[in-house]
């Protein structure tokens, strides 16, 4: 295993738990955005570009954008 | 059961659930000597049989094209579930009242409303080219989706005179959805089995080769740019696309 | 050192089922769900991982250069798209449930109760 596999793999490990310890959603949305980098930066690193590429574009774009989108609806229906 | 003690029994179910892992984990191989032979002959199989270099592209359309087609229909019930949990409550609201948000800058609408077209193009990219470089439906489908977003991001609104815009998004992933499942019938009325390559296959390395697997890539990056299209905009509910007067 | 990697993917696993059991918030439960789900991909890329082994595409490079596993790959790269819009209709469920209930809060969602 090469250093910049176990440096990612720590990274995931480390950003995993900080998203589930952070309880805000919306601080959450954008951990959750630097935990889908961190994993795509570990799938670039044990030779996977197709699932890299997939992943950087859903995990940075789409699911923190869903998120964001659901707390406004749900804030704008307490409103 | 309180609280307290649903959090406790957790720790320790996870605990056990942890170690029952850790057990059976440290009974694989070895991390870098992967053992299996299924990867090994699709490496000497797929450029012979198939004229593509890509494996994960042959794999995903054409050697498991079957968990390909699931995998579609998990992708096209979850929006039709998304569309029918939103479209509810906007019935529910009576007149269409978008919520008013403050107009965006001048260089967000400037550099948003640039990007636009280029992201489109990127993505058409990456989708035709699924069979030559990493990349595919799945990939540049998203990043077409993300187009759509980044027009709203920009402040512009997309108008269409005669269709509803939100029937052109639903009719857009149904061509996407029916293209791939036409093209596994195509392969069992013309070849005998389904999803069978039956499309002549062309020399590697050219954008017209490997036979239905860019004609795969191309329909199931239309159902994911409109899938991920029709999710966004039912979330955003009108604001993005405006009904025709 | 080797099994690092198997060992992240079970923390992942641990640490995403911990914070879906004692969520309060309902958004927050969806992400955590996103982190248990990260762990099967780490999982699978790890199994298919050959050292010293190149990408499975065989663009510029000779066909006997050995190659990683391309079918966890194929496996990984569908799961990774179709989980997203499965997280979207579980953010919309969240949204529906909070304009029946009134709460985003799981503890507080007792219409089943008498």
């Amino acid at each position: 295993m090469t250093v910049l596999q176990a440096t990612c793999l720590i990274a995931v490990a480390i950003i995993g738990t900080l998203v589930v310890a952070t309880r805000d959603p919306l601080r959450q949305a954008a951990v959750a955005g630097i935990f889908g980098l961190a994993l795509s930066a570990l799938f670039l690193s044990v030779q996977a570009p197709d699932v890299a590429l997939s992943q950087i574009t859903v995990g940075a774009i789409v699911v923190p954008v869903l998120v964001l989108l659901a707390m406004a609806k749900i804030r704008e229906h307490d409103r | 059961m309180s609280r307290r003690v649903r959090c406790v029994m957790a720790l320790v179910a996870l605990a056990v659930l942890g170690a029952t892992l850790v057990v059976a984990v440290a009974d694989l191989e070895p991390f870098g000597h992967y053992p299996g032979p299924y990867g090994d002959v699709l490496a000497k199989v797929v450029p012979g049989e198939r004229h593509t270099g890509q494996l994960v592209a042959a794999t995903v359309l054409d050697y498991r094209g079957f968990d390909t087609l699931g995998e579609e229909l998990i992708l096209f019930t979850a929006a039709c579930g998304c569309v029918a949990l939103l479209r509810l409550r906007r019935r529910e609201r009576g007149e269409a009242s978008a919520p008013e948000r403050p107009a965006p800058s001048f260089a967000a609408r400037a550099v948003g409303g640039a990007l636009v077209g280029p992201v489109v193009v990127l993505a058409a990219y990456v989708v035709i080219h699924g069979h030559l470089t990493p990349g595919g439906g799945f990939s540049g489908g998203v990043i077409g989706g993300g187009a759509l977003l980044l027009a709203y991001a920009a402040g512009q609104n997309v108008r269409l005179r005669r269709v509803g815009s939100i029937g052109m998004l639903e009719s857009v992933e149904a061509v996407g959805a029916g293209g791939f499942a036409a093209l596994a019938i195509g392969g069992l009325i013309a070849a005998g089995a389904t999803l069978q390559n039956f499309v002549p296959l062309g020399t590697s390395g050219m954008l017209l080769s490997a036979g239905t697997i860019p004609i795969g890539n191309v329909a199931i990056g239309i159902e994911v740019a409109g899938a991920v299209a029709l999710i966004v905009a039912e979330f955003l509910e009108q604001a993005l696309l405006q009904e025709p007067a | 050192m080797s099994v690092l990697a198997y060992l992240v993917a079970v923390w992942l696993l641990i640490a995403g089922i911990y914070g879906v059991v004692t969520s309060r918030h309902l958004v927050h439960l969806v992400i955590c769900l996103g982190v248990a789900q990260a762990s099967t991909y780490v999982l699978l890329l790890a199994i298919g991982y050959r050292s010293g082994a190149q990408a499975p595409i065989f663009g510029d490079i000779p066909q006997s250069t050995p190659v990683v596993d391309p079918v966890v790959q194929a496996l990984t790269l569908t799961d990774v798209v179709v989980s997203a819009t499965v997280s979207a209709l579980l953010l919309a469920l969240a949204v529906q449930a909070h304009k029946r209930f009134g709460s985003v809060d799981p503890d507080e969602l007792n219409a089943l109760r008498g």
